[in-house]
């Protein structure tokens, strides 16, 4: 009886349940899709910065431009922690769900490590084109350079506070369904962020070092 | 026996969520491998003169999309399941609107561009 659930239907050759005809959906599902839309909302707000920089990106008003100020070892390393980390999260939140909490800290904690060298490479980065003068003031294309790249490190910061607090309330309430449900929507979101650096490293530092 | 399928879990996905916990690790590192990959293919068309110079971008653009896809395929598990429809319809939105942001803003500013009176002229004008 369960193996075809049209069969109650008689005639109607989908499942309806597929498309919300069967009341209430459980939470798990409610919370998920729900930040779900929240995350494409972001992602459009991060292409409004993406339009600007890919407008402005050649406006350097005679100042440095991206191949002088780019060092692609720095992206391929950051691109590989980001990468690396999504890895350790979709892994971590695997095992919590098989309520395995010491896998689950290991993972998440190698999650927070490989953010942190993230943060801390970007953050050197800025300090270095802020002590050369190529600073968010410069021109139109370091403007909007600095917009997006900063707001997704300001996501990154946020996403490691978020995590350190997800790994306190495990350790504090246990795997119970509403912190399983918050680690799902962290877990979107760090997949989310992953997905909006690849966008950044390719049209930002790869085109970018290229003229 | 009634076993009203409607209250069963597989019906519908939470985004994120998969359809069976056994095959997902090696998922994860599918996704990883393939991603790897993406990303030193997107490094060698940057740097190496492996394309021909004005098709860099596009192919930029092809790998970068591709990794997009495999992130979304192997970490956030979308597919084209009939649990993931609504999931897919909200990503297919969302795609729509970036696409008319950025393409949008790209041929406005290109044409507002092309139409711009050089400076000089315009210098000119106003004396």
């Amino acid at each position: 009886m369960s193996s075809s659930i049209a069969s109650d239907y008689i005639g109607v050759p989908t499942p309806l349940a597929a498309f919300g005809g069967d009341g209430p959906a459980p939470v798990r599902i409610v919370v998920g899709y729900g930040f779900w839309i929240f995350l494409l909302s972001d992602i459009i707000m991060f292409s409004a910065l993406f339009a600007a920089y890919a407008v402005l990106s050649g406006q350097t008003d005679g100042g440095p431009t991206g191949h002088s100020l780019f060092e692609l070892k720095h992206v391929a390393i950051e691109t590989l922690c980001l990468l690396f980390s999504s890895y350790t999260c979709g892994l971590g939140s695997l095992f919590i769900e098989r309520r395995r909490l010491k896998p689950f800290f290991v993972l998440f904690a190698a999650t927070f490590a490989l953010g942190a060298i993230f943060l801390s490479l970007e953050f050197s980065e800025f300090a270095g084109m802020l002590a050369q003068g190529a600073g968010p003031s410069r021109s139109a294309f370091l403007s909007s350079f600095f917009s997006l790249v900063g707001l997704h490190g300001a996501h990154v910061t946020v996403g490691l506070l978020w995590l350190a607090f997800m790994m306190a309330q495990v350790a504090a309430r246990g795997p119970r369904e509403f912190v399983l449900r918050r680690i799902l929507c962290f877990s979107l979101f760090w997949h989310a962020l992953d997905i909006i650096w690849v966008a950044v490293m390719s049209l930002v530092y790869l085109m970018g070092a290229r003229i | 026996m009634i076993d009203s399928p409607r209250h069963s879990s597989a019906t519908d996905l939470a985004p994120g969520d998969r359809q069976s916990q056994s095959a997902s690790i090696a998922t994860y590192t599918v996704g990883l491998g393939f991603a790897l990959l993406l990303t030193a293919a997107s490094f060698i068309v940057s740097q190496a003169h492996l394309l021909w110079e004005p098709g860099v971008a596009v192919g930029l653009a092809v790998l970068a999309i591709a990794q997009m896809g495999v992130h979304l395929v192997f970490f956030l598990h979308l597919n084209s399941g009939p649990d993931n429809t609504n999931n897919v319809l909200a990503l297919a939105f969302g795609i729509l609107i970036v696409t008319l942001v950025v393409s949008g803003s790209l041929w406005i500013m290109a044409n507002l561009n092309g139409n711009m009176i050089p400076h000089s002229v315009l210098m000119e004008m106003q004396r």
